[in-house]
């Protein structure tokens, strides 16, 4: 194989390979464009090796490499349509190749922790711009090419389908017939490389289905649950209910007479997560890593039956005296002792502008209120599990994971970086959980000590299947950080707000502290902070839209309540506030790229949705028990407002009629009819958080343990309609998988209390008597 | 116990527990991964097939109580050509797909005894089905598209 690797310049590199049976391999190194532009420099790079394939084949057909793994969100699809559309070829010229896990892509990027993460809506921001130089330095090569073939000028040759056409002498070339030539062509500078006029494109923002839809609708083997071999074992994982417990004892020998068992066995602690090395990617999120008892057996249903005869000594640990009924009473204690005396703000948990207690003092209106929201399960469908082979020191896994970059699942099995292949796998559904891959070091443990097993009795290794039930999956999750906010508002004698008070009761580090939310900037007197509960032994982490999935709620609310003291309409209220801004505000950090909140962008949403719901004819002409809400929010980049009409009745039966939704996520949708659907589901979702989801904690244990007491929204549930209009603004395109969700819950609690005038201040309203029509 | 099941149109003989649910004979018997195992106790769908054409979850079908051929999704139709299938490429209706398979079979029961439902039909029809993604309006859509013949209403 011949293979040339050439500078274009200082942060683009490509290197041309002959593929074995014909065509080529273009491999590229770029750089992460928005986060250099937003940082202000570029990031390091350091090539190891290319990082984006194009592989062009003898019959003119495109191998389009997928780096990010794909939860549901559409990313199997969107990069590669974007590399698909520069390089000027047909979207039904291309396949998709899901690429496995490797340093390089992260490397690259010059960020060690985004190369291949699903997760914070990142993916559209981080590789739009990489994307795009990759798929039109490749036409460019084949354009010279083909320059080069029959002596013309480039710039009288076009592209199209994969094909080069020189129309002064009808002459055309198909990329497949070019590749030789173009393997032995200098390679363009990216400074000469033209990008498309986005008013050309021809895939991205048109909507492309699913890749693997056909796979889906028919049955085949799609997921991570799916993967199988012929001499595979199937492992279930028994951990303590209590968070942080550990195994004691377990009655071993019984459980291995029981039919099918093959292996049961204690599987330690693993030890706590080293700190990285310095200069060395970091090695990941906190992961609930927990000590259990493994039961492998010849099918799955035999090991889980297996744990009915399980009987384990546990040592529960210090979180088993904790309680939600605990937490709620510190919560409340921390409001009532400090929540006037905490020292000033500033750092990035809490903020402190002007003197709100002072301006409080002049109010003509004080409001106050307090709300909370819960701890959340993720709940994704595929529970969670991880396929894992280890053979003569190496490991090969099959993997789930949102993040299966940045944390080296293997190691604590004691195997090497270098020996694990990671082989990324469709997951049902992420939501953020997967983002957390305990499954992927348990499985690793249990491969290694499966194979050890069967060494020593003379056997060859075989691969292990480790699949947590629903009760696993709901029973250790790193749960959506439960907040208790304390909230007062002082009004002028017209109405106009003056200062604006939250004091948060939280936990973890996880943030659900509003520090710079709206209304911060937009009014002369904020004040937030914040006092910790502990001890606190829950784990906690990233749902959907981390930060806003719970803020939103509250502050969109509280305005609500604000606009309503004031004798406002509360979308004009908003819009008041917003064109009227007092301060900078602070930039946020990761949810946004560093990009400040910009009013702007929320005005633009919320007139939009406003028109779109026809907001003030309608409101005046509703029926009795029927209500529009409004909510917006800034979340992960993203502008998104939405208006809701629901329908209550005496009996507090809740039905959604109908939502308006209008999102500003920049200047491209890479692909609208998939991003129609998120939207949608994020709406959806929100329904289930309102209406019935709520982990609680007694002696240490989740109560929850399957959707019986979970329940998702469900089909009769939904919406008539939800109408979705994306703006089109001058912005660089961001992502889409978070924003939808927030302020969809504060936009249904207002129009709740728009058509009972009874304000919803705690989730979920199930508690509250409220139920689905 | 050795039973025997007609899968697809084809006569199978599992040799099992007789409390052994459907699903697991279907995934790890039979190794047909098309059933989804998504709650294991009959509140998500995600195992739905038909037994005798009616939905029904495997989860919670033990293999002896199996008394009438069964279909699964990989019977639907192994290249896509059923009218629900077609709706839902044409719709695109997964975002991450894994309910996609018992949202089909409920909705190919509810097709085969009401071949024209309503809204309120596939409400009822359906609300055993959870899609966590929130695909609803999709499904309702693709459903609607599958009974009117392909052609948009």
């Amino acid at each position: 194989m011949e293979t040339k690797t050439k500078q274009l310049n200082r942060r683009s590199f490509i290197k041309i390979s002959a593929l074995a049976g014909g065509g080529i391999l273009i491999g590229f190194y770029t750089e992460n464009g928005l986060l250099a532009q937003q940082r202000g420099a570029a990031p390091p790079v350091t090539p190891i090796n290319p990082n984006t394939y194009i592989k062009v084949h003898p019959d003119n057909t495109f191998t389009i490499v997928a780096k990010n793994p794909e939860t549901g969100q559409g990313i199997r699809n969107s990069l590669p349509t974007i590399v698909a559309d520069e390089f000027d070829v047909d979207w039904k010229q291309v396949k998709i190749e899901q690429s496995d896990r490797d340093d390089k892509y992260a490397r690259d990027m010059g960020a060690p922790t985004v190369g291949q993460r699903e997760g914070g809506s990142t993916a559209t921001p981080q590789n739009y711009q990489p994307m795009r130089n990759v798929g039109a330095t490749a036409r460019a090569m084949m354009v010279a090419a083909a320059a080069k073939r029959w002596n013309v000028p480039a710039a009288e040759l076009t592209t199209g389908s994969g094909v080069v056409t020189h129309t002064p002498s009808k002459r055309t070339a198909t990329y497949a017939s070019l590749a030789e030539t173009a393997l032995n062509m200098p390679v363009p500078e990216l400074s000469t490389v033209k990008l498309k006029d986005p008013k050309d494109f021809k895939i991205i923002g048109k909507g492309t289905p699913g890749v693997d839809n056909f796979a889906i609708v028919t049955g085949k083997p799609a997921f991570s649950i799916d993967v199988n071999s012929p001499d595979m074992l199937f492992a279930v994982y028994e951990k303590c209910p209590v968070f942080g417990g550990k195994v004691m004892s377990a009655n071993l020998d019984e459980i291995k007479k029981l039919p099918g068992v093959k292996h049961a066995f204690i599987v330690d602690a693993p030890p706590l997560r080293p700190a990285p090395a310095p200069g060395a990617p970091p090695a990941g999120p906190n992961v609930n890593w927990a000590s259990g008892v493994a039961i492998v057996a010849d099918n799955w249903w035999l090991a889980n039956n297996a744990r009915k005869s399980l009987k384990v000594v546990w040592d529960e640990g210090p979180v088993a005296s904790q309680s939600s009924a605990g937490y709620l009473a510190q919560g409340k204690q921390l409001a009532s002792t400090q929540a006037s005396q905490t020292p000033a703000g500033g750092g990035p948990r809490s903020a402190k502008d002007g003197d709100a207690e002072a301006a409080f003092k002049t109010a003509a209106k004080i409001v106050e209120a307090e709300y909370s929201f819960p701890l959340l399960s993720h709940a994704p469908l595929e529970p969670q599990n991880s396929t894992a082979h280890y053979k003569d020191g190496k490991l090969e896994i099959w993997s789930p994971s949102q993040t299966p970059e940045i944390f080296n699942a293997a190691v604590p099995a004691g195997i090497p970086n270098s020996d694990v292949t990671f082989h990324l796998v469709r997951a049902g559904g992420g939501f953020g959980r997967r983002l957390y891959n305990e499954y992927d070091i348990e499985v690793s443990k249990i491969a290694r000590l499966v194979s050890d097993e069967r060494a020593r009795a003379g056997l060859p290794s075989v691969p292990v299947k480790l699949l947590w039930t629903r009760e696993d999956d709901m029973r250790h999750d790193d749960y959506r950080p439960a907040g208790l906010h304390y909230f007062k508002a002082g009004l002028d004698a017209s109405g106009k707000l003056i200062a604006f008070r939250d004091y948060v009761s939280s936990h973890g580090s996880t943030s659900v502290i509003p520090a710079n939310e709206f209304p911060r900037g937009h009014v002369a007197n904020f004040w937030v902070s914040e006092g910790q509960i502990t001890p606190y032994g829950i784990p906690t982490g990233a749902l959907r839209a981390p930060g806003t999935n719970g803020v939103s709620f509250v502050m969109q609310s509280f305005i609500d309540e604000i606009a309503h003291a004031a004798g406002k309409d509360p979308l004009q209220y908003r819009l008041d506030l917003l064109a009227n801004p007092t301060a900078p505000v602070p930039a946020f950090t990761q949810v946004s790229f560093g990009a400040p909140f910009n009013p702007q962008r929320a005005i633009g949403v919320l007139e939009t949705v406003r028109d779109m719901s026809d907001w003030k004819n309608r409101r005046d002409k509703l029926p009795k028990g029927t209500g529009l809400g409004v909510a917006f929010q800034f979340a992960h980049s993203g502008y998104v407002a939405y208006v809701v009409e629901v329908a209550v009745t005496a009996e507090k039966k809740l039905k959604v009629n109908k939502v308006w939704s209008a999102i500003d996520i920049g200047s491209q949708t890479v692909n609208p009819t998939h991003a129609t659907n998120l939207v949608q589901g994020g709406f959806i979702e929100a329904m289930s958080h309102m209406m019935a989801w709520e982990i609680t904690i007694d002696q240490g244990r989740v109560v929850q343990s399957n959707f019986d007491k979970y329940q998702p929204t469900r089909m009769r549930n939904a919406p008539a309609s939800i109408e979705v209009k994306f703006l089109k603004t001058d912005f660089t395109p961001t992502g889409l998988g978070e924003p939808s969700l927030p302020p969809a819950v504060p936009a249904i609690s207002n129009a709740i209390f728009a058509a009972t005038g009874i304000r919803i201040r705690s989730l979920p309203i199930v508690s509250q008597g409220y139920t689905w029509t | 116990m050795p039973y025997k099941l007609t899968v697809n149109g084809q006569s199978k003989t599992v040799d099992t527990p007789p409390d052994m649910p459907l699903l697991w004979v279907l995934r790890d018997v039979l190794n047909m991964k098309g059933t989804k195992f998504g709650c294991g106790i009959g509140q998500c769908g995600a195992c739905t097939v038909q037994i005798g054409g009616q939905a029904r979850r495997a989860c919670q079908t033990q293999i002896s109580a199996v008394n009438a051929p069964i279909t699964t999704i990989e019977g639907l139709s192994a290249d896509g050509s059923h009218p629900l299938q077609k709706a839902w490429l044409e719709l695109d209706v997964p975002q991450c797909g894994y309910c996609q398979a018992g949202q089909l079979m409920s909705a190919a029961a509810l097709l085969a005894s009401k071949p024209k439902p309503t809204d309120a039909d596939i409400d009822q029809a359906m609300t055993g089905n959870v899609c966590r993604c929130g695909t609803y309006l999709r499904i309702r859509e693709a459903i609607h598209l599958a009974a009117n013949g392909g052609r948009k209403a």
